[in-house]
């Protein structure tokens, strides 16, 4: 008895004694958030990152979106239109691999933490000593055999800091959290199933204390999913299927979606043809973002499989749209189909940021959604109606969004039909923009986009089910789309639904966006140019050429000496660049899913090669 | 130049042909069995210590390398089979190319037959089990056909698919071929 009261005690004081510590640690005037900061700038009223989402910059840099806005913006000065055709490089880090690297690099009290493609390493530089030297290797050692069923290259999207950890996924479906300081294993859960096809590409967000994971898989007949790991054990707290009955997609009471073509009972199942759900793919391989004051995470989900759409008719929910979820119990709160019965592998899994736009005399709580399909989707964060759809290039395989019904217009002409051949469809697959996040800045008001200008023809076909291999049904053959350039990169009013400038790229642009306080715009280009261009006119300002070509996103943050850098990894490969990465043979227009067709010119403009390069303006 | 001597040029001319052509097109139905197992299938490139050269063809490669017919069997069998996925149609994506002269698991028929029985570790799938041994040969024999390795006159001059690359009768040969290919002296 007495020993159990003493070790009562002991608990008891331990607990004193860390809430005493936080209220030391705590600053009597909490800095204000990015919001805040920037409200009070001239001219007029601006659209502000939603307030509870983005704290101000710290200096770090702990999630792939910076914050959970998913702002990808930095509040860092120091390196600006003036100064920054001064910037050099600081110090660089070979990475080991050879694959496509999306992945940013992220910064955590003068230790910066680096996620590679498989195999998976993680490394930890010290920042504090000269050259950045590595502190520890953590190798998690995944399965070979799942660079096999990895449909667009071994990628993975980064990792994620919170409270002394960093979580990250491995390609066969395995989540882990590593001590930060001495990269030894905390935990390891496994949620995904090789034999099934199933792999994880995507960065983890951690939020209200859950580490939430999805598939990837839409190539593969693999059914998507969104869990939930505690953060403390990586114990499964929640999981939500995408398609399937109601109660595995954890639809109840609270379910309240905004348009009549999503409300009914287990659409999930109705609108398949019979048991077609359960290797219908609406997966979530991309970005997740949560609104700490409502405690939602909003999700999009994939491609429904297989991409030969005449084998499933009907809407295939819950496929390719957005999902509003409690973090809590991942009980669905909304879900918006941005495209009923996809026709062309317009995944809806791209970033959401989050925001606060003015709204007659006030201000409205925001999504803002630039998507596969072409549009900018401009919804109601609390409801999931859609306020505006505009497409931000060249589109004509719809013709708009019915703001009353909430459903896309379709162009009849664009149809795939099994045995034919349709040609000119824009945007081709990977969407007028694929997975790499556009970047938001509360100081212009605009959001950063880099994107495609691409074209396919698509012939369907009948596609067979094997568990393990490919479920897809269509040669794809991509081209560049009107002007013959293959990229864009768009400065994006939201409230103008217009874009303010734009920049040609011959190549498809693969790498996300990075925007500072400064003013400046930073993005890399497939042939390993790395730009500085002027957030307000899209001036170029500085470029540096990398050794491979760039699809990784670049982050800006203060070093421990106090100054702004700039970091950014080359690599290439992913889905636009596997003819390079998986040595591909460009004879065959569709190779990597019709991509090879469009990319022919590659292997002569970039090689392989992870290398990280950190740059700083020289005092 | 007589008109009797073209035409016996002719005759020299049509006669190898008219014979390849009946090879090409042989169905082994009637065939005695050979071994009802896929070859271990190392590769020439592979170190055999203690001796100078690498084990004999397997002795079914014959019967399906070059063969039409199994080209053909093998063409259909790599749209169902779901090859096309990872492989395209031949230019690779999840999986290596194809098409080109590069193998990592050696060119000849028999370790093709191999890799496809057995899988490979990084990725690809083993099939045996799943399909019989003489459709793994005739895949072999396919795959095989798509590097040029075989000669015209067996591969197919259509293409199993709608929208894919040119024929394989009207494809060019990579230059320089994989070391595999060169007559050791």
């Amino acid at each position: 008895m007495r020993r159990v009261r003493i070790a009562i005690a002991a608990t008891g004081s331990l607990a004193v004694a860390s809430i005493a510590l936080t209220a030391c640690n705590r600053n009597p005037n909490p800095p204000p958030s990015t919001a805040q900061v920037y409200s009070k700038l001239p001219g007029g009223p601006r659209t502000l990152p939603a307030a509870a989402a983005s704290p101000a910059d710290d200096g770090n840099w702990v999630m792939p979106g910076k914050d959970y806005a998913a702002t990808r913006f930095s509040g860092l000065t120091e390196i600006n239109p003036a100064n920054v055709k001064d910037l050099s490089l600081a110090f660089t880090f070979s990475t080991g691999t050879n694959k496509g690297f999306e992945a940013p690099p992220l910064v955590v009290n003068g230790t910066m933490y680096i996620v590679t493609p498989f195999p998976n390493y993680l490394y930890a530089l010290d920042l504090t000593k000269p050259g950045a030297p590595a502190k520890w290797t953590f190798k998690p050692k995944p399965a070979a055999a799942s660079q096999g069923v990895a449909c667009c290259d071994v990628v993975n999207r980064g990792a994620v800091y919170d409270d002394g950890k960093i979580f990250f996924n491995t390609l066969d479906g395995q989540t882990f959290a590593v001590d930060a300081n001495s990269g030894q294993m905390v935990w390891r859960t496994k949620l995904g199933d090789i034999q099934k096809g199933e792999t994880v590409t995507m960065a983890p967000l951690v939020a209200a204390g859950k580490v939430l994971v999805g598939n990837s898989g839409g190539e593969m007949g693999v059914r998507g999913w969104i869990a939930a790991l505690d953060e403390g054990s990586g114990k499964l707290a929640w999981k939500a299927y995408n398609t399937g009955p109601d109660k595995d997609v954890l639809i109840g009471p609270d379910f309240h979606p905004f348009y009549a073509m999503d409300q009914g009972q287990d659409l999930g199942v109705k609108s398949w043809p019979p048991d077609a759900w359960k290797i219908g793919g609406g997966n979530v391989w991309g970005w997740i973002s949560y609104d700490p004051e409502t405690r939602m995470i909003f999700h999009g989900t994939g491609n429904p499989g297989p991409w030969n759409p005449d084998q499933r008719p009907g809407a295939n929910k819950w496929t390719t749209g957005v999902f509003a979820r409690d973090v809590d119990t991942g009980k669905a709160r909304w879900f918006y189909q941005s495209t009923p019965h996809d026709l062309f592998d317009h995944d809806d899994i791209n970033e959401i940021i989050l925001a606060d736009m003015p709204w007659g005399k006030g201000r409205r709580p925001v999504l803002l959604r630039p998507a596969r399909d072409g549009f900018f989707y401009v919804q109601d964060r609390r409801t999931g109606q859609v306020l505006s759809a505009t497409p931000f290039g060249y589109v004509n395989a719809y013709k708009g969004v019915d703001l009353k019904t909430g459903q896309i217009i379709p162009n009849h002409d664009k149809d795939p039909k099994v045995g034919r051949v349709v040609r000119d469809i824009c945007p081709a697959a990977p969407g007028l923009k694929d997975w790499n996040p556009a970047a938001f800045s509360p100081v212009t008001g605009l959001v950063y986009i880099p994107h495609n200008n691409l074209c396919m023809d698509f012939g369907a076909m009948q596609a067979n089910y094997i568990s393990g291999t490919p479920y897809v049904g269509a040669d794809v053959k991509m081209y560049a789309g009107p002007g013959g350039n293959r990229g864009v990169f768009t400065a994006w009013d939201p409230i103008r639904h217009r874009a303010v400038w734009e920049i040609k790229e011959d190549l498809p642009l693969w790498s996300p966006a990075l925007v500072t306080a400064g003013g400046i715009v930073f993005y890399g280009t497939m042939d390993g140019w790395f730009k500085a261009v002027d957030a307000r006119n899209g001036k170029q300002l500085w470029q540096f050429k990398a050794g491979s070509g760039i699809i990784a996103q670049p982050i800006s943050y203060k070093g421990p000496d106090g100054r702004q850098y700039i970091a950014v990894i080359c690599g290439v490969g992913g889905w636009s660049g596997a003819i390079v990465s998986g040595q591909m043979d460009p004879r065959d227009p569709t190779g990597a899913l019709g991509f090879a067709n469009a990319m022919k010119d590659l292997p002569m403009k970039s090689t392989t090669g992870g290398m990280l390069y950190v740059f700083a303006v020289k005092r | 130049m007589s008109s009797r001597s073209s035409a016996s040029l002719l005759l020299i001319v049509a006669f190898p042909l008219a014979v390849s052509a009946c090879d090409r097109e042989e169905h082994h139905s009637r065939a005695k069995p050979v071994g009802e197992t896929v070859p271990s299938g190392e590769s020439p490139q592979t170190i055999f210590p203690g001796s100078s050269s690498p084990p004999p063809l397997d002795v079914r490669a014959k019967l399906y390398d070059n063969n039409a017919n199994a080209i053909s069997q093998g063409q259909q069998l790599y749209m169902q089979m779901n090859c096309v996925g990872c492989h395209s149609h031949g230019g690779g994506g999840m999986g290596p190319p194809l098409m080109d002269d590069e193998w990592r698991y050696g060119s000849r028929i028999d370790q093709i037959a191999t890799t496809i029985a057995e899988g490979r570790p990084n990725g690809m799938p083993a099939w045996r089990g799943k399909l019989t041994e003489d459709q793994i040969w005739d895949l072999a024999a396919y795959v095989r056909s798509m590097s040029g390795l075989p000669s015209k006159d067996a591969v197919s001059s259509r293409a199993e698919e709608m929208s894919g690359p040119t024929p394989q009768t009207l494809t060019p040969k990579p230059e320089p071929t994989n070391s595999d290919a060169v007559p050791s002296q």
